[in-house]
This record gives structure tokens, sequence and C-alpha cells, in this order.
């Protein structure tokens, strides 16, 4: 609308213009949300896979652990067992949904906490520039420069397996790519002159950091950690593959996997289940951090 | 130097915030001085350093418009910044209202933050993309203690007074709004602590000339209604002829002239300004302006000219210029309708040979 158009508004003998919609920020997030059925179809499958995994208990049909050596690696379909079973005859559907838990797990937990510690970091750095920059962006370099499943087989290696310590690792791991785009983010946004007029205002760092800074770099951050979330599944299916994450026989994603690989030749479907769990739960993840993206841009 | 007609200098009205009382000034800057470090090497020492803002002294008058102008890069932002404490000085002294700004003894920086605020050039990066303006606007006095509800209805009170239907605007984004619409809401915002002095840093410039006029008259009313004293910073000179009462002219850093608006415009005795004067579009095509009056970019104000800086480009250069830099005079201690000119050629006695000849006892 122009300047003429608003005078001409201001002007006009109606008394009282009607408020516009108050309309918060999430409430155009989810205005934008409403006609992007790719991403709603993403985020209801991952708000099924999280809840099968939840109520793995009363969804599996048979014990998880319980071996059989009379149905070893049956295929899909057979029987009762809808997805067949491993090598040791345990129920690959059962196996899936418990194995949802852990690997689930993996793929959030780790990235809320990196996204926590390094965005903290990252906003810092940007903010305070100079030497505080220096010291915490070259810290993170150090990490960078090895390949993040080196970094995380080196860190899961010298604290040992248990889920625990590979949520650790994960999230030393996703640390330093999350600080980064914070710290990008939070320095473009600090040379912006509203800080600096609310740097006039007399305003504390805190507050400015709090109403001004993070509001800005928070779309950004939190986007690219919903990508990290298929990454974060992806790295702890492989730390478990290489025997460095969660121990058999508990049921993982990753571990399953793993050992069904022998069987490969001999149940080709049944051993690719847990891969494609992986794939279809990335995929999701990755669809609905596009989306987001998107819907989060005001400008939209 | 041809005097005019001597006008009463501008005196505000009665302000319960006055301290210093009518004839203070409102704003004394004293010797103000910022470089910037260029870092390099390993080690990373200082290897020169930008002259960004030199040694720069003026006051201005409570109830008066200082218009400052200059090329781009000359300092005016930095000179700006450095009024309102968001870059710190290197040297010099702030004088608000008769109180030393930042020192032990007198006004915290809280007050001066109170008493002088800004609106910045880019209306794009000066409002947070994020907030509905409402709140952009209300977010000073949050800051400075007052509630939620109160600041919420002071931001929706300002942006009546700007011309922003605050039904229809309060709750926008900034990027839903036009230029002359944004820039109303940083003057509302600005306006939000109820300052004293307005620092201009290119309010306009970025307007396109209709609303500019919109603009630039909505300035004037508030400044009578609220009581305001202005500094205009603005490379457009017209627009700076209109609204000043006085002007200061920049050139790397430095000021090369001071005075009241029409003797500046009518009467400029520094080349420099007479060159700038010489750049403005006339009305008429007759006087059309063929070769352009100063040629070249300015010079780098890392290892600015010797002597006066303005010799490499000065038309009227001998070798005075280059040896000795000229002085502007005192002009703290010059009366509002002084018009002070940092040139050899109009100090006496300087050895230019155009300079006038030194008055003798």
């Amino acid at each position: 609308m122009t300047d003429a158009l608003a005078n001409s508004l201001a002007a006009a003998p109606v008394q009282s213009a009607p408020a516009a919609r108050v309309r918060s920020y999430w409430g155009g997030v989810w205005q934008r949300l409403r006609y992007d059925y790719v991403t709603l179809f993403c985020i209801a499958l991952i708000i099924l896979i999280v809840l099968s995994a939840v109520f793995a208990p009363w969804l599996a049909p048979f014990d998880p652990y319980k071996s059989s050596m009379a149905h070893r690696l049956r295929p899909i379909g057979y029987r009762q067992f809808l997805l067949g079973t491993d090598e040791q005859g345990r129920d690959m559907l059962s196996r899936l949904l418990y194995g949802g838990r852990v690997s689930l797990l993996m793929g959030i937990v780790p990235v809320l906490l990196a996204t926590l510690v390094g965005g903290m970091f990252g906003v810092v750095a940007g903010y305070y520039g100079r030497k505080v920059n220096m010291g915490i962006m070259r810290t993170m370099d150090i990490f960078f420069a090895f390949p993040s499943v080196l970094l995380a087989v080196a860190i899961s290696g010298s604290l040992g397996g248990g889920i625990t310590n590979q949520m650790l690792t994960l999230t030393v791991v996703l640390i330093p790519p999350i600080c980064r785009v914070a710290e990008t983010a939070t320095s473009q946004v600090r040379n912006m002159d509203f800080v600096d007029a609310a740097r006039a205002t007399g305003a504390s760092t805190t507050s400015i950091l709090f109403t001004h800074v993070l509001i800005n770099v928070m779309s950004p951050v939190l986007v690219y950690a919903s990508t990290l979330v298929s990454i974060s599944i992806i790295l702890a299916s492989g730390l478990s593959f290489l025997g460095l994450g969660v121990s058999p026989p508990t049921a993982d994603w990753g571990l399953m996997l793993s050992t069904l690989r022998q069987s490969i030749y001999v149940q080709p479907l049944v051993s690719a289940i847990p891969g494609v769990a992986i794939l279809v739960t990335s995929i999701a993840f990755n669809l609905v951090s596009d989306g987001l993206r998107q819907a989060m841009d005001v400008k939209a | 130097m041809t005097q005019m007609a001597l006008s009463p200098p501008p005196v505000a009205a009665e302000d319960p915030r006055d301290r210093g009382g009518p004839a203070q000034p409102m704003l004394i800057v004293d010797g103000i001085r910022k470089y910037f470090p260029i870092r390099a090497g390993v080690l990373n020492r200082t290897v020169a350093e930008v002259k960004a803002v030199d040694d720069i002294s003026f006051y201005v008058l409570k109830g008066e418009t200082l218009g400052i102008v200059g090329e781009s890069g000359c300092g005016k932002s930095t000179l700006a910044r450095l009024l309102m404490h968001l870059v710190d000085r290197d040297e010099g002294h702030l004088i608000l209202d008769g109180d030393l700004v930042g020192e032990e003894t007198g006004v915290p920086l809280d007050g001066l933050r109170r008493a002088l605020q800004m609106v910045f050039q880019d209306s794009y990066s000066s409002l947070n993309p994020r907030l509905p303006i409402e709140q952009s606007i209300a977010y000073g006095p949050k800051v400075q203690g007052a509630s939620s509800k109160v600041a919420k209805a002071q931001a929706r009170a300002l942006m009546e007074k700007v011309g922003l239907k605050a039904n229809l605007f309060a709750q926008r984004y900034p990027h839903e709004l036009s230029g002359g619409q944004k820039q109303r809401v940083n003057i509302a915002r600005a306006l939000a602590l109820d300052p004293r002095l307005l620092i201009l840093d290119e309010a306009v410039s970025a307007l396109d000339k209709s609303v500019e006029a919109q603009v630039l008259n909505l300035l004037e009313d508030l400044k009578k209604q609220l009581n305001l004293t202005y500094i205009f910073i603005s490379h457009d000179l017209h627009v700076v002829r209109y609204i000043s009462d006085r002007v200061l002219v920049m050139y790397l850093g430095q000021v090369v002239e001071i005075g009241p608006v029409d003797q500046i415009y009518e009467d400029p005795q520094h080349p420099y300004t007479q060159a700038l004067l010489a750049c403005r579009l006339s009305m008429d095509p007759e006087e059309r302006v063929e070769a352009a009056p100063l040629a070249g970019d300015p010079p780098n104000p890392v290892n600015p000219p010797s002597g006066c800086r303005f010799h490499t480009r000065c038309p009227f250069m001998e070798d005075v210029c280059m040896a000795k830099a000229p002085g502007l005079g005192d002009v703290l201690r010059s009366s509002a309708d002084d018009h002070l000119a940092a040139c050899h050629m109009v100090h006496p006695g300087s050895g230019h040979s155009r300079a006038p000849l030194p008055v003798r006892a």
C-alpha cells in the first residue's frame, strides 16, 4: 500500500478503521503450511512413525527378543510373520517397531542437544565477533577437519558403546555444523541497523539477543537442524553397524541392518526392511525441513 | 565575508527537561575522533588506521536543525554513530545540555540514550523483519521500564502521530509496508523514548521525491510539536537547505566549513563547498553543468593528503596547501551566526595568494 493511500485512509471520515486481523508469527507459519500437502503428509508420516515406536509394546505382535531356530529368515508375509523373520527367527515387524524407539531417539535427542549447545555458541560467536568468534569458530573448525563419520567412530570408540554414549557422540558431531549456521545467521543479523537501534535504546545485550537476534536466527537454525535428524539416524545406524553403538540383541535399525547383511542373498527383501525404515524416516524429515523453511519465511 | 542580517538565534520554548537554560547548546561535540584500525598479518597487528572522524568540534543549539553534508565516505555516518555511542570514540567529549556525557560525574549513558535518538538510513534493515511494527516501536519504552501495556499504548499513539493508522498497521510486519511507511515507523521508534535531539542519518535519502516531501513535512511538524532539535545528515543539498538552520560541511573526516544555511549556500567559502554546490542539479536547463566540478574519488582516509586534505582536488591549490593544514577556527567559541571555513584562502596572512591581506593594527 502506498503512503498516499494510507493517508487517504487516515483522512477518511470513517472513525475506526477495522483492526487488522492479529496473526501471530506461528499463526502465519501455519497459514503457509496448510496448503503444502507434501510437508503435511511427511509430518503425518513422522507422527505415525513416532507413535508406532512409542506404542511398540502394544502394537508388536511378538516379543522382539524371542528367537526361534525353526523360523529363521522367513520371507515377508510368511504365516503370522507379516515382515518375515531375521537370522535368529525373531519377528521383523516387532523388531522394527521396537528398533524405531532407539533409532528415533538417536535421531532427535542429539539434534536437540546439539541445537541448544551449538546454537548458543554460534549466536555468542556471531554477536560478539572478534576474539570470541575466533576462539569458538576455530575450535569448531578442528572438529570440521575430520569427516563426521570418522569423528563419530573416534569419539564413540573412546567412550565405549551404549545408548547414552552414542547420543553423546552424535551430539558432539552435530554441534559444529549447527554452530556454524547459527554464527553465520547471527553475524548477518548483528550488522543490521535494527540491532543498533535497539542498542541505542539502552537495551541490555541479553534483551537484544532474545528479542532481536534469536527470532531471526531461529528459522535457519531450526530448518538446518531438522535436516540433521536424518543424518543423525544414519550416523547412529552406522555406529551400531560397526558395533560402536547399542549392542545386540537390542533392536535398532542400524544394528538390524548390520546383522542381516549376511543374509542378503537368502532373504534380500527382509534384509532391506530396516534400511527402508531408515530411508523413509530420513526422507520424511528432510522434506519436512524443506517445507518448514518455506513456511517460516515471513515474506513468502 | 559578507555578514547577513543577524537573525536572533533560535531559542527553544521552555521545556521541563531543560537543565542548562535556553542559551546552553543542546549538544556540544568537542574534538571527537575515531580511527578504525586496519589489522593484517599473522600477528593481527594494526598496520594502518582509517581516520574516519578526525578531531571534529561543533555544537547544536536547542531547537535548531544542523545539516551535515559531504560526499559518501567522508565520515558522516560514523559521526552519527559516535554521537549515539554505538561506536566508542577514541578521543573527545560530548556535552549534553551542559552535562558531560559518559564521564563519572556527567550524564550516564542511559540518560544520553533517552535524550538522543537516531533514525537510520536504511529503512529495510533498521526494522526487525520478524517483529510487528507495534512491537518494534514499543521495544524502547519496555527496555526503559514501561509495562508492556503502557509501551503498546505509547507505540499506537506514536504511530498516529507519524501518520500511520494504528489499527491498520500495528500488527503488520516491515515487509508489508512501503519505504515511506517504514521510515515513519523508524521515526516513531526514535520518538518512543521522548528524545530531545534526533539524529537523522540520511533519513529521507532512500525515499522517492513525493514521499520524501511528506516525511520532511512530518519532521518539521514533529519538531514544533515535540520541541525537538535535529542533526540532519544528508548528501542531498536541496533537502539540507530546506530543513536546516545551520550547515556543517565534512570532507574526509574533518569539518571544512560551518555556518548559517543561507551564507553557506549563497556564499560558500571553501572550494569543496563551492564544488559540492556546483554539483546540484539546476531547474534551469540553460544552467547545465558541463564539466564535473569535482573529479575523481576522495583520497583514501587511511593516508590522507598532507596539509589541507582537499588540496589534491582543489583548483586553487598552492604550496602552502600541501605544507600546512588550514584550521577552522574555534568553532565552540564562535556564535551561531559565524561562518567559518578551513581554507587558506579565507585566513588572512596564510600565505595563499588569494588570501585576504592580514589586518594591520
